[in-house]
């Protein structure tokens, strides 16, 4: 902007822009405009590049490809069922662990269960957790949550071994290390939007709920959550979305075995986990093409959650405006 | 057995039954020593089913909320003492460890990161920062672009990041035929560019309306009102955005992994060829067996958690101070 066109300096104190002004106003909203687009391009130009580059594999393989389950590139042969499996395991796995705490925490902290300073703490250290990168997340995974979950794994495997989730002992990385770190990564996901949906159910309908006696967590299970339900479930989808894509910490602590068992204790493999280990040394003509179809998959994947996740936000704070 | 209680907190909550407390109780049948106390309408049994079940409900939610802050002290902890004790001048001047030596820094992947943040910083917060005018000051709320526009940027944030690291291997590591600094950069601009356009329009939509109006009435145009009057007040909440989105793509690893890659030596200058980077040397040295090599990663992993740590308590230290300033617009 040129000062010397700016109101101040001139000699009245206002006046109306000059054409100079004028041009120069409409020539900055379009190149906004400009930029706010290139947002959009970008994601259509990734989600266009990654379908062509993934578009050889997806023809020579054909849907194969889904339900297979080798990865051999001395035999060109590709299949992602182990991984497709593995990512929808450890994800369910974390959304059942991260929505229970991560739920639970949006009601504390949203229905005035601590004094208004400690609720503001806590918040704030809630969202501390999805400040620390991923990679810090599966360092700590290995040094800490495997050496303490591996003895209970084990003697959950030597007394009830017959139990097929239980079958196989923790050697080290496996299934549950993964999902465990996953959902403490998705937890502030989850509570931080379902909070927001809590925290903007009307005040009114609660004391409504008071009014005729009930119980504090009567309100709560009866009115409150129910009333918040479409923001809640909108936050579990997000969170979801949050653990299908999720990378490092699942690499580190999954243990990338290209299997599909039964056991908790086993070690497994994910979509991201494989593009992790395999893209920096893949074969250019023969993996990448493969990989990009994976990256694909997942894309698709992700895409689908995460959009499904906002509209049902969108859609869930616009029914909310009715009750206002 | 018959309890008085204090109604938790405020004064519409559960106490408020009456006669909940005091089954049967007809006026005529008190007992003498409760002539002089009428029955208080805020009692109850709290013994009675509901009110157990209610103080267990409570007691469940708080231990869970408890539990969950215990991976945050805990992985603060572990970091703080061991990679708090790796600080000497040696750490960030030095490069890695090979195998089995002793000693050694992180000097190189600590440059790294700071080349490629800044590389992907040139990229995303004109980019980021022009969306978010747009979103918030240029484009009316109900216009169909700006619809897409904060659609597109919801979706983007949302995007795992190995798949920026998967597009930007598409289209610069396979275009220039090597795993570049520049590669890098490009997918972390990805990851930042959806970050800084909603904290920007977040921020802009926090200044009171009355200084655009002050600002127009002056003869002011848009432009000017945007450029000197609503950029200036909301830069405080821009500029930790852009420091959030910042300390976010520092600790990013999985982008770089096929990107940016890694390097044993110092950065070279045109960085077209791979460069180091602290994620990247965590992910490495995590799996090794050696003690020196695995204190460096722990040494990377305060770094990070350091940068990431004042650049969210920033956001939060700002947003707590907007609304006692500012008005809603």
């Amino acid at each position: 902007m040129t000062t010397t066109n700016s109101p101040q300096t001139r000699g009245t104190l206002a006046q109306p822009p000059s054409t100079f002004e004028k041009l120069n106003d409409r020539g900055f909203r379009t190149l906004t405009r400009l930029f706010a687009l290139a947002v959009v391009l970008m994601l259509v130009f990734l989600v266009y590049e990654i379908t062509r580059t993934a578009w050889p594999a997806l023809i020579t393989y054909g849907p194969g490809f889904l339900i297979g389950s080798d990865w051999s590139v001395a035999e060109a042969r590709f299949g992602i069922w182990p991984q497709i499996a593995g990512t929808l395991v450890s994800s369910l796995l974390a959304l059942a662990m991260g929505t229970l705490f991560g739920v639970t925490v949006a009601i504390v902290l949203s229905q005035s269960f601590l004094p208004p300073k400690l609720e503001w703490l806590l918040t704030n250290l809630v969202q501390l957790l999805a400040a620390i990168p991923s990679v810090v997340f599966g360092l700590w995974g290995l040094f800490v949550i495997v050496p303490l979950v591996r003895p209970i794994a084990n003697s959950l495997n030597e007394t009830m071994g017959w139990f097929p989730l239980f079958s196989t002992r923790l050697s080290g990385p496996g299934m549950f290390p993964a999902a465990l770190v996953l959902a403490i990564m998705i937890l502030p996901t989850i509570a931080s939007i379902s909070r927001d949906a809590l925290a903007s159910v009307p005040q009114r309908l609660k004391e409504a709920a008071y009014g005729i006696g009930a119980t504090r967590w009567q309100a709560i299970l009866q009115i409150i959550v129910p009333t918040a339900a479409p923001g809640i479930f909108g936050a579990i989808v997000l969170g979801f979305g949050r653990a299908v894509g999720e990378t490092m910490a699942v690499a580190m602590l999954i243990g990338n075995a290209n299997t599909i068992q039964w056991s908790l204790f086993a070690p497994g493999t994910t979509l991201a986990a494989l593009l992790a280990n395999k893209f920096a040394e893949a074969d250019p003509v023969v993996e990448i093409p493969a990989l990009m179809a994976a990256a694909l998959v997942l894309l698709v994947i992700t895409l689908v959650i995460n959009v499904v996740g906002v509209l049902i936000l969108q859609r869930a704070s616009r029914s909310l405006k009715g009750i206002h | 057995m018959t309890i008085s209680s204090q109604p938790f907190g405020h004064g519409l909550d559960p106490g408020t039954e009456p006669a909940q407390g005091t089954p049967g109780r007809k006026l005529g049948e008190s007992s003498p020593s409760d002539q002089n106390k009428p029955p208080h309408p805020f009692r109850r049994d709290l013994t009675q089913g509901r009110f157990l079940i209610d103080s267990g409900l409570t007691i469940l939610a708080l231990t869970l909320t408890f539990l969950a802050l215990v991976p945050l002290v805990s992985v603060l902890a572990l970091v703080l003492a061991r990679g708090g004790s790796m600080l000497s001048l040696e750490l960030f001047t030095d490069l890695p460890p090979a195998a089995g030596m002793p000693g050694g820094g992180l000097g190189n992947a600590l440059l790294g990161t700071l080349i490629l943040v800044t590389i992907a910083s040139a990229l995303a917060v004109p980019i980021g920062l022009m969306a978010g005018i747009y979103l918030a000051e240029v484009a009316s709320p109900e216009s169909s672009i700006a619809t897409v526009v904060s659609f597109a940027a919801k979706v983007l944030s949302g995007l795992p990041s190995i798949l920026a690291g998967v597009f930007a291997f598409a289209v610069v590591v396979l275009t220039t035929g090597s795993f570049s600094a520049w590669a890098g950069g490009v997918a972390l601009a990805i990851l930042m560019i959806p970050v800084i356009t909603l904290t920007t329009a977040e921020a802009l939509r926090a200044v009171p309306r009355k200084l655009r109006e002050a600002a127009v009435g002056m003869g002011a145009t848009r432009t000017q009102t945007i450029l000197q009057v609503v950029l200036p007040t909301a830069s405080s909440g821009i500029f930790t955005g852009i420091m959030l989105a910042v300390s976010r793509a520092a600790g990013e690893t999985a982008p770089l992994l096929f990107t940016a890659l890694f390097f044993d030596y110092w950065p070279e200058a045109p960085f077209t060829t791979p460069i180091a980077s602290l994620a990247v040397l965590i992910y490495n040295f995590s799996g090794v067996p050696y003690p020196s090599q695995i204190d460096i990663a722990w040494a990377a992993s305060l770094i990070l958690v350091v940068a990431a740590l004042i650049a969210n308590i920033a956001v939060r230290v700002v947003a707590a101070q907007a609304p006692s300033t500012q008005t809603r617009r």
